[in-house]
């Protein structure tokens, strides 16, 4: 049952999520983040305006690390990303089933709404990726031999370094990277947000993970002597 | 099984999508070639490298998002 949106009236609203949370919590344990969501979603679909403002201030951040994550830290982007997506949100909202988490829902927004900005970005033609893949010889050996890397890197800066490294990328394989890896798509899911096939999208993402190997390869190998 | 071949089925190999006969050659390569033994650790490596790298706090969940931005989206749904 939902409860009534209308209550408490007046200027006791502003609690009216925590007490319609403390209730769920009361009735069922863990499912309090679920029901609350549930309830948001109902209020929503509503037209209720402190229920917009708590979608809006409550999920911006998190969506908006993705818009920055997509269009490289543009911030201009980001946010123009982050505005569409929302007015993808707010026409949509009457059709959000439910079966899935809001928060997902949500991230798949703002996934498709930074890649329409990267789209509408790209002017030039993409650079091939085949000098960051590992060379071999005739006979299948590898012409530039690998070796074991320094472990000692400091972690925030070696989290710099790799950010750096991705953003290097050709566009194409550092989007099926960050959809899959950082943004956790499956397969399929990435597949679909890029209008390839789920096998097409492996071998992009295989070949993005080369390719940033080889980056950081100079950088770890170098540490190491 | 080569160095190019071990390469360029690596994803599938460490994602589990081969056939265990397959499987057992990756196996045989990797106790007899210490190149690839070394590729793989720095793959393995880049792989989790490349998901830990946006998981420092101040370029996530922690990012603020400015209030005009904020205000600008509601105002763009009050005029929907």
């Amino acid at each position: 049952m939902i409860p009534d949106p209308s209550w408490p009236p007046g200027p006791l609203r502003f609690l009216a999520p925590l007490l319609r949370a403390t209730v769920i919590f009361m009735a069922d344990g863990v499912q309090v983040a679920a029901s609350d969501e549930a309830i948001l979603v109902a209020r929503l679909r509503q037209g209720e305006a402190s229920a917009f403002e708590e979608l809006v201030r409550g999920h911006a951040p998190p969506m908006l690390a993705v818009c920055r994550r997509l269009l490289r830290n543009h911030e201009q982007d980001a946010q123009d990303a982050l505005q569409d997506a929302f007015v993808s949100v707010f026409k949509a909202i009457g059709s959000f089933e439910g079966g899935a988490r809001l928060s997902t829902w949500l991230h798949r927004i703002a996934v498709n709404a930074a890649l329409m900005k990267l789209r509408a970005k790209r002017r030039r033609p993409e650079r091939g990726i085949e000098d960051l893949l590992p060379r071999f010889g005739e006979d299948g050996h590898y012409l530039e031999p690998p070796a074991p890397w320094d472990d000692r890197v400091e972690a925030a800066e070696t989290r710099a370094i790799v950010r750096e490294a991705i953003d290097r990328l050709p566009e194409g394989y550092r989007t099926a990277l960050l959809l899959r890896d950082i943004e956790e798509l499956s397969n399929e899911q990435a597949a679909e947000v890029l209008g390839i096939t789920p096998n097409a999208l492996k071998i992009r993402v295989h070949r993005a993970h080369q390719a940033l190997r080889t980056l950081l390869d100079g950088r770890f190998r170098e540490a190491h002597q | 099984m080569t160095c190019s071949e071990f390469t360029e089925f690596l994803d599938a190999y460490l994602a589990g999508d081969i056939s265990p006969a397959e499987r057992d050659e990756f196996k045989r390569h990797l106790a007899a070639c210490k190149q690839c033994v070394d590729y793989l650790a720095t793959y393995e490596r880049t792989v989790k490298l490349g998901k830990d790298a946006f998981e420092e706090p101040g370029c996530d969940v922690a990012d603020k998002v400015p209030e005009d931005l904020v205000k600008a989206i509601l105002a763009a749904r009050n005029r929907k």
